[in-house]
């Protein structure tokens, strides 16, 4: 019970990867996350090397209807009464890197030394206790953001959470948000 | 609200798969005339995991992306490259079905109770699945067996068919007559482990259910204890609790069988596919990779893209972007410098980039 009424809370994971210094205390810092095993699940990355030295910082976005789920050939990625899409169940994960390629976010890693694919689960030992992700608890810079959506308002006053993505044709909704200009309501990846 | 809708196709094949496997224990038993009535209960279990376990296993099947690896994997191993291939899945079926040598990386103790588990339960299932259909049973020699004096010779037969016979009191017969108290040994140290992880690994604590994890593992070790309690009853306590320990073991290994289709022992029966995974991954390298269209970089088979591809068209998701490009062009690294891309041009297009 105790469980239910921490997610059923006002917390919400905020992401503005302009905010992201490519600092990497989030990847040291997702490793300490008893549910992953030790390993990092958090992907931060150059945008376009060769013209920029822009970072971008990538968290599981938790899909209200998740592609990986539903590319999955053995019903290994679940979703709980939480929003939150579990990492694959390694009984039944039979590492064929479906969930990666298909993720429109680029979330999954696919372990190749465990023949398992991975990712963040939104540091369910933490967030099921009522703490925040390891990865927004040490983000210097704001790129990462575990709060409510009134300490949002009250920090990004000209921003707005957003959760809705165009990808192509498919419009994705998710239970993460990313921070955009006032007034927006969806993020087209593709225009 | 419990709502339930009959997979046709499922019905029949696990109804025909019911069938065949009846008339299996007729023909095996010799008309049931080697069949062990002890066992009937047992048999009860077996055909209904029967049953259950390939109903649902057509279910699973008829998941588009499932059916594409199936399909997959039988295509490509029949193909013009037959020895390579069939050279693939043997030596990946030994090393990750028989060792679950992909487990190792994960963890030496996990490993361990993992294997010791599944060697105990597959060692049990190889003698106790054709011990119950009837199609081994034990018979004595009974030409060396009228004189005390004589050696004693014990037969096996397997079918109807005498397969081979073995001396009473050999190494063989002390193996073939403990093999299921071996297997249970095995299984239980392997729970032992198991559960000592699930007690104390805090990522385990977080996300582990009762039935989901801890009831498989309680199941296996009442097996084990009650299967061990049948033999040490008579050798050490003279049988006095044998009729407990005989309704105890049949009741959790009829609960075991039944719930095979329905829980996490499923995964016994899944795992397999993991071998069409290997075969799907090097033939998709050989045809040749896909390159991302950002990074330029190769990241995955271009067969698996366009697999991909056709697959999510199926599932009624649409990643085509322009009729010549879609989503699914683009590595994981590309989507996420592509979705940076995008957030930066809606901010710099509202004139401020924090705020």
């Amino acid at each position: 019970m105790e469980t239910a009424n921490y997610f059923k809370s006002e917390m919400e994971f905020f992401i503005d990867m302009q905010r992201c210094i490519g600092c990497q205390a989030c990847v040291v810092a997702c490793a300490e996350c008893e549910t992953n095993g030790q390993e990092s699940m958090i992907h931060v990355n150059y945008v376009d090397r060769a013209h920029t030295i822009q970072t971008t910082v990538q968290v599981c976005m938790h899909c209200e209807d998740p592609v990986c789920a539903r590319v999955c050939p053995a019903d290994a990625i679940s979703k709980d009464e939480f929003g939150v899409v579990h990492t694959a169940n390694t009984a039944r994960c039979i590492g064929c890197s479906n969930c990666v390629m298909a993720c429109p976010f680029g979330v999954p890693f696919k372990q190749e030394k465990y023949d398992l694919m991975m990712k963040c689960n939104l540091c369910y030992d933490r967030t099921s206790a009522g703490k925040k992700p390891m990865c927004a608890t040490v983000c210097p810079s704001g790129a990462l953001y575990y709060g409510t959506r009134e300490e949002m308002r009250h920090m990004r006053p000209q921003s707005d959470p957003v959760n809705h993505f165009r990808f192509g044709h498919e419009m994705v909704n998710t239970k993460v948000n990313i921070m955009m200009p006032k007034g927006a309501t969806v993020l087209n990846v593709h225009e | 609200m419990f709502s339930y809708h009959l997979n046709k196709k499922a019905f029949w094949v696990a109804t025909a798969a019911t069938l065949l496997l009846i008339a299996l224990v007729f023909a095996g038993s010799r008309k049931l005339q080697n069949f062990d009535a002890a066992l009937i209960a047992y048999l009860f279990g077996t055909v209904f995991a029967t049953f259950g376990i390939v109903y649902r296993y057509t279910v699973w099947l008829q998941r588009p992306p499932t059916w594409l690896y199936f399909k997959r994997t039988w295509q490509i191993l029949f193909s013009g490259r037959f020895l390579p291939y069939a050279w693939l899945f043997v030596r990946k079926s030994v090393r990750n079905i028989g060792f679950q040598y992909f487990i190792r990386p994960r963890g030496g103790k996990r490993w361990w109770g993992h294997f010791l588990m599944a060697t105990g339960c597959m060692l049990a299932f190889a003698v106790t699945i054709p011990l119950t259909l009837g199609w081994i049973h034990f018979t004595m020699n009974p030409a060396t067996s009228i004189h005390p004096e004589s050696t004693n010779l014990y037969e096996a037969h397997v079918f109807g068919f005498k397969l081979f016979e073995f001396r009473l009191g050999s190494l063989i017969a002390f193996l073939i007559f403990n093999v299921l108290s071996i297997s249970s040994w095995l299984v239980i140290i392997g729970v032992g482990l198991f559960m000592y992880r699930r007690f104390t690994n805090g990522g385990l604590i977080a996300t582990q259910s009762f039935g989901g994890d801890w009831l498989p593992l309680v199941l296996l070790a009442a097996i084990s204890v009650t299967g061990l309690g049948l033999t040490y009853d008579y050798v050490f306590l003279k049988g006095i609790t044998y009729e407990f320990m005989a309704v105890t073991h049949a009741v959790t290994v009829i609960i075991f069988l039944v719930w095979i289709p329905f829980g996490k022992f499923f995964h016994i029966i899944q795992r397999p596919a993991q071998i069409g995974v290997y075969l799907y991954q090097a033939e998709g390298r050989r045809k040749g990779m896909a390159k991302c269209l950002h990074t330029g970089k190769e990241y995955t088979p271009q067969q698996h893209v366009d697999d991909l591809k056709e697959l999510t068209q199926e599932l009624g998701i649409d990643f085509n972007i322009d009729g010549q490009r879609s989503h699914l062009d683009y590595s994981p690294e590309g989507k996420r410098s592509l979705i940076a891309q995008a957030h930066l041009k809606a901010r710099q297009e509202s004139g401020r980039y924090f705020g």
